[in-house]
Parts: structure tokens; sequence; C-alpha cells
């Protein structure tokens, strides 16, 4: 039997929800249970393979699922943005499955079925997301993604895992729920269609103003992007067990946020409407200080994953402005940033996680030292970080010198410099880190300073998954082409 | 047999209630009870389908010409919710015989049953009737038969719940008859159909004004629209928990037929929504109800006041739809109506089922419910997203619509506050679904282990209505088809 690329599109868009299924009727058995998720994430990932295989070889896959509302509609497609997203997310699964294997053990967490089993659906929802062919079924799958990821913030169940958890599903439901919905409704109404077309789906005779306050809406609505003021969130996120924060709260759910930005503003409103509108400016100069403002708030943090959330927000407007710029460059900038920041910034989160569990320690002022302790853990922090400033030879240098290129040929000079200023930031709050490790002198002679212990490192598996995440930060360096050339598909050039 | 549908529906029942008194013996009348609900399920089927494909129906009682006799006259309306009526009474009495095993003692179990077909034979009336004065007959006896439904509550506070729903639901009553009254004397008619043609020739009279405006606050109050709503919480909250399943899903939609039907069809919509500036009041009632009342089920501590209270919310919901006065806004309130019947239904069976196993009605006693009870917390957690509506659900369907025709109408503000008025409901929801999952449980009394999730026969209907939660909010045809031919039909826009 041949596989069709839509049948294998199907496949890959339902195969989370059985695994959690199967997750489910697995539960006694942890190690049945673990295989079930790996085969899963091997599956999906041969499937979105094959997937971008078709996509190159010229094959386009659509698929109209059912019709929910006259006129509204569950239908997914496979074009080169969705691709990026679906793949990044996909291996990342698999990698963190088997970090996963390793922390939740040692760490001995309970509820383990319940946090697999949401995991999965959270990661189906992303999918669904990644594929969807316009905003209604993005919209959908965005609620969903929400509400599976809100047990595993929780998952602790203590008291501060719970006021986190309201503080994450207040933010994130009621921004969806005011704005997003709102922006939905509005865009059916004037629009008369949600599907995500080349060029955006407004008229011109559309008044500018109404598409102002739209655009505001949908930004501010996609809170999962964290543009502050809506940024909250993201660090209360952070009481969740690490490989939560570290796929789904460095990749999958922050990806899905400014992935639908990206979307929207590419296929909803379209880079000539947008680059007409007033408001973009004002977007961008909020994007800007999102970036800034997040970075200095980082080097405040003495909690290591706070200090990465701030990071990951400050980041993130990275993409969003390459999204409200909206030229080529930009644009592939944007999508490299996807994908160089979720490799580069999921290690740093494994690493953290990682010392949490061999040394228990979470703060950033108790690290000095460990390096003696954890070698290969914090040299592949070092690396990571250098990805997220941005310097060869990591994959973070690509996206940031399109991004810079982008923002040039948009003749936005200070955001040019706000990008500079941020990547000195960047190297301010993440690099003292690992060298103070290695060379606990260096920094402060009075903190107390880990040593006389031997070679102690992390669980193997979580271990070898912060390897190939390091890897795979220096492999996109020296390869990006088929990356690139993936992104630049994107504007259907 | 076909050409006497219309008033089968009622007959059924009817005839059912007595035979249960004859009967008396607790299982056998559940079994009659449930097959007289069931038939007219079928029947009402039936009907939807004839409507559908044949238009309106009409039925001479006892072969008396119509604006002599009592007409019976079943459009589009009439058929929905007919069919949402029947179909919500069946399910809830598959869960009767167990759950009020324990709430009401089995010498006035039969007596329970009796009520019950009753209250439906007056619910069932009130919808098919074509007749203003039959309509206030079935009227009073769905009421009188729900006081004692709700007197039957093991709470003795049940008691005083069932009295002030019985002096606020009389007043009501007696508005309506007032009104009816005053209509009879100016145009000599009682046939809704004639009404409407007759009542133009006198609009500009005092009389009609005062007709009006009786009948509208009697409705009101039947409905429980805010600020008439007092009765309701208490009522919903001491009445057996099967009931209040019952009654929140059909009790308050019943009341909202009977406000569309007298505006739209007997007054007429020129009349309605310029003899009082309707439009204006409904919208500012609906949208205080909204928030007085999700703040009020906010800080609620029984869990039956919290969705009692989010019911008034809810028909603020409805009433706002109403007040758009288009066919979008109208197909909005229809389509809540029944999407809205699924959602309550569905939690206070729930409810129902935890108060079965456990008699916890306080917040503080369903803590750590979900380990002891997965499947009737997973239902109640799905009801409870319905019921935010979060999308694959109906409660999405119905905001949706809701949305679309504010905005259609230009109505901005309103969307927005209705949208924010929604966020309330995710804090009482979550609320319940928090308690439940992320405390450990009460540790009191020494619990068997084998007897913690609620049998089947609680368990099967519950989870029938939060499968028609799910399906509904997927497969949209039937509920959006049949509002929309109601809407329309109601404003002339078709026929």
């Amino acid at each position: 039997m041949s596989l069709t690329p839509e049948l294998i599109l199907q496949l890959s868009l339902l195969l989370p929800v059985l695994a959690s299924a199967a997750i489910v009727a697995a539960g006694g058995k942890p190690n049945l249970r673990e295989a079930v998720t790996i085969c899963a994430c091997l599956i999906q990932l041969y499937c979105l393979i094959h997937l971008y295989l078709a996509f190159k070889a010229g094959y386009s896959v659509a698929l109209v699922a059912w019709q929910l509302l006259p006129g509204l509609q569950f239908s997914f497609t496979v074009e080169p943005l969705g691709l990026i997203f679906a793949l990044t997310s996909s291996f990342l699964w698999l990698i963190t499955t088997l970090y996963a294997i390793g922390y939740m053990r040692s760490h001995k967490e309970e509820n383990q079925t319940r946090f697999y089993a949401c995991f999965a659906i959270a990661m189906s929802a992303v999918m669904f997301i990644a594929f969807a062919d316009n905003l209604f079924t993005v919209f959908v799958f965005y609620e969903i993604l929400t509400l599976s990821t809100y047990p595993l913030v929780s998952h602790a169940g203590t008291e501060q895992a719970k006021k986190a958890g309201r503080v994450y599903l207040g933010i994130l439901l009621s921004t969806s729920i005011v704005f997003f919905l709102l922006a939905i409704v509005i865009t059916w109404f004037v629009a008369g269609s949600l599907s995500f077309k080349v060029g955006g789906i407004f008229g011109s005779d559309v008044d500018s103003m109404l598409l102002s306050i739209l655009l505001l809406l949908f930004v501010f609505g996609v809170a999962k992007a964290a543009i502050m003021p809506f940024h909250r969130w993201l660090p209360a996120a952070m009481v969740a067990p690490t490989p939560v924060s570290a796929l789904l709260h460095a990749v999958a759910v922050v990806k899905a946020g400014v992935f639908i930005v990206l979307k929207i503003c590419l296929f909803i409103f379209g880079p000539d409407l947008l680059a007409s509108l007033p408001v973009t400016q004002f977007l961008l100069y909020l994007a800007a200080a999102s970036v800034l403002l997040a970075s200095l708030v980082a080097m405040q943090q003495d909690n290591l994953k706070v200090r990465l959330a701030y990071s990951t927000i400050s980041q993130l407007g990275y993409i969003t402005i390459g999204a409200l710029l909206a030229n080529s460059s930009a644009l592939v900038g944007s999508t490299m940033h996807i994908v160089m920041h979720a490799f580069a910034k999921i290690t740093l989160f494994f690493c953290a996680g990682a010392i949490l569990v061999t040394a228990h320690k979470s703060k950033v002022s108790e690290m000095p030292g460990l390096g003696r302790q954890m070698p290969v853990t914090m040299a592949a922090f070092f690396i990571a970080s250098l990805s997220i400033i941005g310097v060869p030879p990591t994959g973070g240098s690509w996206s940031k010198w399109f991004l810079l290129l982008g923002v040039l040929e948009a003749e936005q000079w200070w955001l040019m410099i706000v990008l500079m200023l941020s990547s000195l930031l960047n190297i301010v709050y993440l690099l003292p880190i690992p060298l103070a490790a290695f060379l606990p002198g260096l920094y402060s002679t009075k903190v107390a300073t880990v040593t006389g212990l031997a070679v102690k490192e992390a669980p193997a598996w979580s271990l070898m998954a912060i390897c190939i995440t390091t890897l795979g930060c220096i492999v996109l360096f020296i390869y990006p082409q088929a990356l690139y050339e993936l992104s630049l598909a994107i504007t259907g050039t | 047999m076909l050409s006497h549908l219309p008033v089968l529906q009622v007959i059924v029942p009817l005839m059912a209630a007595p035979l249960c008194l004859l009967i008396a013996k607790p299982k056998w009348v559940w079994l009659l009870a449930i097959t007289a609900s069931g038939l007219t399920f079928v029947l009402s089927c039936l009907l939807l389908q004839q409507v559908v494909a044949a238009g309106p129906l009409t039925y001479e009682l006892g072969g008396w010409e119509a604006p002599w006799g009592i007409e019976y006259r079943i459009d589009y309306l009439n058929a929905f919710l007919l069919l949402i009526i029947s179909a919500i009474s069946t399910v809830v009495l598959f869960a009767a015989h167990t759950a009020i095993e324990k709430e009401i003692p089995s010498k006035r179990q039969t007596f329970f049953y009796v009520l019950y077909l009753l209250s439906l034979v007056g619910m069932l009336g009130i919808v098919s009737t074509g007749d203003a004065f039959n309509l206030f007959v079935f009227l009073e006896i769905s009421s009188l038969s729900s006081y004692g439904l709700i007197a039957l509550g093991k709470d003795r506070r049940a008691l005083w719940a069932a009295y002030q729903y019985l002096i606020m639901g009389t007043i009501g009553a007696t508005f309506i008859l007032i009104g009816i009254g005053l209509m009879y004397q100016m145009t000599g008619t009682l046939n809704m159909e004639d009404l409407s043609m007759r009542l133009p020739e006198v609009a500009q009279t005092r009389s009609v004004f005062t007709a009006f405006a009786f009948i509208i606050v009697g409705v009101c109050l039947k409905l429980a629209l805010f600020p008439l709503h007092l009765w309701l919480p208490n009522a919903y909250a001491y009445a057996p928990s099967i009931v209040t399943a019952y009654f929140s899903a059909t009790a308050t939609k019943v009341a909202i037929y009977v406000l569309i039907r007298f505006t739209f069809s007997v007054f007429g919509l020129s009349f309605s929504f310029t003899a009082l500036p309707l439009q204006m009041i409904f919208l500012v009632l609906g949208l205080s109800g909204i928030f007085m009342a999700s703040i009020a089920a906010i800080y609620q501590q029984n869990v039956k006041h919290i969705f009692a209270y989010s019911s008034i919310a809810h028909i603020g919901y409805m009433i706002i739809g109403y007040s758009i006065s288009t066919v979008a806004g109208l197909t909005a309130t229809l389509l809540h109506v029944f999407n809205h019947a699924l959602m309550k239904s569905a939690l206070f069976l729930a409810l129902a089922a935890v108060i079965y196993r456990t008699g916890a009605v306080y917040l503080y006693q369903f803590q750590g419910l979900s380990q002891k009870m997965p499947l009737t917390m997973a239902a109640i957690v799905l009801a409870g997203l319905s019921l935010i509506g979060a999308p694959l659900t109906v409660g999405f369907v119905s905001k949706w619509y809701l949305l679309i025709a504010l905005i259609e109408r230009g109505w901005w503000p309103v969307a927005v506050l209705i949208l924010l008025g929604n966020l309330l409901t995710v804090v009482y929801v979550w609320r319940v679904i928090e308690m439940a999952y992320f405390r450990p449980p009460l540790r009191q009394q020494p619990v068997d282990h084998s007897k913690q999730e609620a049998p089947y026969s609680l368990l099967l209907p519950v989870w029938i209505l939060v499968a028609a939660n799910i399906y509904f909010g997927i497969d949209t045809r039937l509920s959006i088809q049949v509002a929309e031919l109601a809407a329309q039909s109601l404003f002339g826009v078709r026929q």
C-alpha cells in the first residue's frame, strides 16, 4: 500500500492524539508507556520528513476535514512555514521525551501518566496549528493547546503551582477570548473569509483604522507570542517540570504564538498592507521595548528558569519584529530564528533541569564552580548561550544576520541599535553562568562555591538529549541551506 | 395517526400521569414514565421531520374550527422546543430512578413521577398550543407541578424555596392572565393567529399597551430575567438534584419560547419593538444579568448555587440575542436555548451523581473528587468547558453566532462586554475544577474504595449529555438549520 501525502498528513495530525490514548491505556507500566511515546515521536518524525520530501517534489497537499459551521471549516495544508514549525517541534518532542524519562524518574514526579498524556495532546494541538489553513482552525487548537498545557503547569499541585496555573490560564484564555476571538469574528465579518492567502485577504476598500485595531487585537490576542504587557504567563509557567518548560515554553507553545503572528501578518494582512498601516510602527516600538525590557528583567533574575523565561520573551520579540517588517530578509530571519532559538533555548532548559536534578540547584548565585561537577552540561550551556547571543559557530548567528539585513532593508535604523543592544544584554545575563561555573574565582570570591566534588552528571537519558540539541545548534550553523531554502519559499517566491 | 401528532405529544404524558398513581410501585412507575417521555421524544422527532418537510402543522382539538375551538399549531419554533424538552426529559428520567433513591423517601417516589410527568405535560402543552388561554392553563399545570417537585427536596429549605417560587410564579402567571384577559376584551378572540390579525386594529389603545406590559413582565418573572430572578437560585439549589437537571434545561427555555411567541407572533414585530423600548430594556437587563449573576456565581459556596446563578447569566445571553431583533440575533438565541439545555442538564446531572455518591454540595467538599469519581468529574470538566464556550463544544457555537449577530448589527461594545462576561464564566467553572483536581481528597470518613465512582445508571445519562455537548459542537447541522428556519419564519422572511 502506498501512502499518499494526504494520508500522511492525516496520520501526522492524529498520531499524537492516538498516542495520548495509548499512554493512558498503558498507564500502569512506565516502560511500556514511554515506549509508546517514543514510537509515536519516531513515526511522527518519519511522516513529517515524508511530507517535506513530497513538498520539495512539488506536491501540494490540502485537506478539508470537516465543516463545523456553515463556511467555517477545519482545513489543513502543507506549506513551508508550517513544515518548519512542525518538523522542529516534533524532532524536539522526541528529544524531550528522552530527556523526560531521565528527569521525571530521577525527580520521582507523581501523576506521570497524566503528564505524558497531556504532553501528547499538546503536541497534537501544535501539529494542528502548524498545518492549519485558516484562522478558525488555528483558534480552535490554540485554545486546546492552552487547556492541555494547564495541567502540565499546575503539575506539582502545590499552592504556588496552582497560583501560577491561574495566571497562565487567566492571561492566555482571557486574551484569546477577548482579543483573538473578537478579531477573528470581525475579520470574518469584514473579509468574509478566514483562509490564509498569500498577500492577505482584505480588500483595498477596508478602512485602515479598523485594520489597525484588528492588527492590535491580533497581536495582543495571540498572547502566546508573549509581547509585553501580556507576557506574565510565561515566567509563571516556569513552576512546571523542566521538560514542560523546555519543550512547551521554549519551543512548542511560544513558537505557536509567533508562528500564528507570522501567519497573520503574512497571509491575513499581507506585507504591503502591513507596511501602510500606521499601527505597525507602534507595534514595532512595542516589540522592541519587549526585547529590551525582557532582557533587562532577565538580568535581575536569580532563578535560572525564570531568567531563561524572560530571555525567551526577549527573543520572541525578535521574531515578532521580523513578522511586522515583513520584507523577505526579515521573514527569513524570523523563520530561521524560530528554529535556531528552539534548539538553543531547549538546550539551556535541559541544562537547567539537569542541574536541578543532579546538584539540586535552581539559583544562578549557587552555580559558580559547578563546571567541575557537571562539565558536559555546563559546556552545552555555554554553546547554547552563544547561539542565543548569535555568535558563530552556532545557528543563532544566521537568523540574527538575516534579521539585521531585514531591518536595514526596511531602513529602520533605530531597530538595528535595539537589536545590537539586546545582543549585548544577552551576553550579560547568559555568559557569566557557564564562565563562573568553570572559573569560580572570576566574578566573586565571596559566593559559596562547589568544590571537591567528583564529576556527577545528569542521568544518561537526559545527558544524551542535551548533547543532541547542542550538536543541533552547531550543525544548523554548518548546514543551514535546507532551512534557508524552506524559509525563502514561505512568501511563495 | 400522523395527523394527530400535535396533540399526542400532550396526551401521552397526561394519560401516563394518573396511571402512575394507580401502579404506585416506584420501579414500574419509573418504567412507565420513561416510556411516556420516550414516546413524546419519538413524536417530537416525527413532528420536526414533518414540519421541516412540509411546513407548519395545525390541529383542531375536538374538531372545533380554529378561531372558536382550541388549535394546536406546530411550526419550526415549536418543533425545535418540543424536541429539546422531550429529549432532555427522557435522558434525565433514565437517571431518575437511581438519583432519587437517596433524596426522596420511597413512599413519595410515585408522586415524584406523577409530578414530573405533569410538568412535562405542561411544558409540552405550552409549546404546542396555538391558543393564548390554553397556554395559560398549561403554564399553571407546569408551574403547580414544579412547586411540588421542588418541595420534594430533602433539605428543609426546599420548602421555603418552593414557597418563594410559588409566590413569584403566581404573580407571573397572574400578570400573564391579566394580559390575556385584556386582549380578549379588546379583540374577542384567544386564538393566537386570530389575535395577531385583530390586534393591529386596536393597537393604539391603552388596554393593548397594558396587556402587552403585563404579559412581558409576567413572562420575564417566569424566565428569571435579572432582576426578577430571585426565586431561581434557591429553587434550583434545594430541589432534588434530578429535578434541577430537568428544570435547568427546560423551564426557563419554555418561558423564552412564550416571550418570543407573544412578541413576534401575537403582538407582531413592529408593535412589540415600538410600544416599549424593549430592545434597550432587554439589552441592559441582559448585560447586567450576565455580569451580576456571574459575579454572584463566583462568590457562592454551594456548587448548585454556582450553576444556578450561571443559568441566570446565560438567560442574559439569550435575551441579548433576542434584543438584537434581527434574524441572526434570534437564531443565536434559539441556538443557545438548545445548547444551554445540553450544558446545564449535563452539569446538574453530573452534580446529581456526585450528590448520590458523596452527598457533597459545598465547594470544599469537592476537594480531590477527581480521584474518587474520575468519570463524573471528567464529565463536569467537559460540560464546564462547554459552558465557557471552548471550541468544539456547543458553547462555542452559540457564542460565535451571538458575536456575529452583534457585529452585524454594529453593536461592538456589547460584543466586547459579552466576551468580558465570558471570562467570569471561566472563573467560576475553574473554582470547581481546581478544587476537584488540585487538592488532596478530604479525609474524614473511612471510604470504601470499590464504591467510589457513580453507578452506571447515572453515569450513562451524564455521558450521553456530555457526548451531545461535543457532538452538536462539531456537527452543527441540525441545531443551526432548525434555529435558522425558526428565526426566519418568525421574521416572515420565509413562507
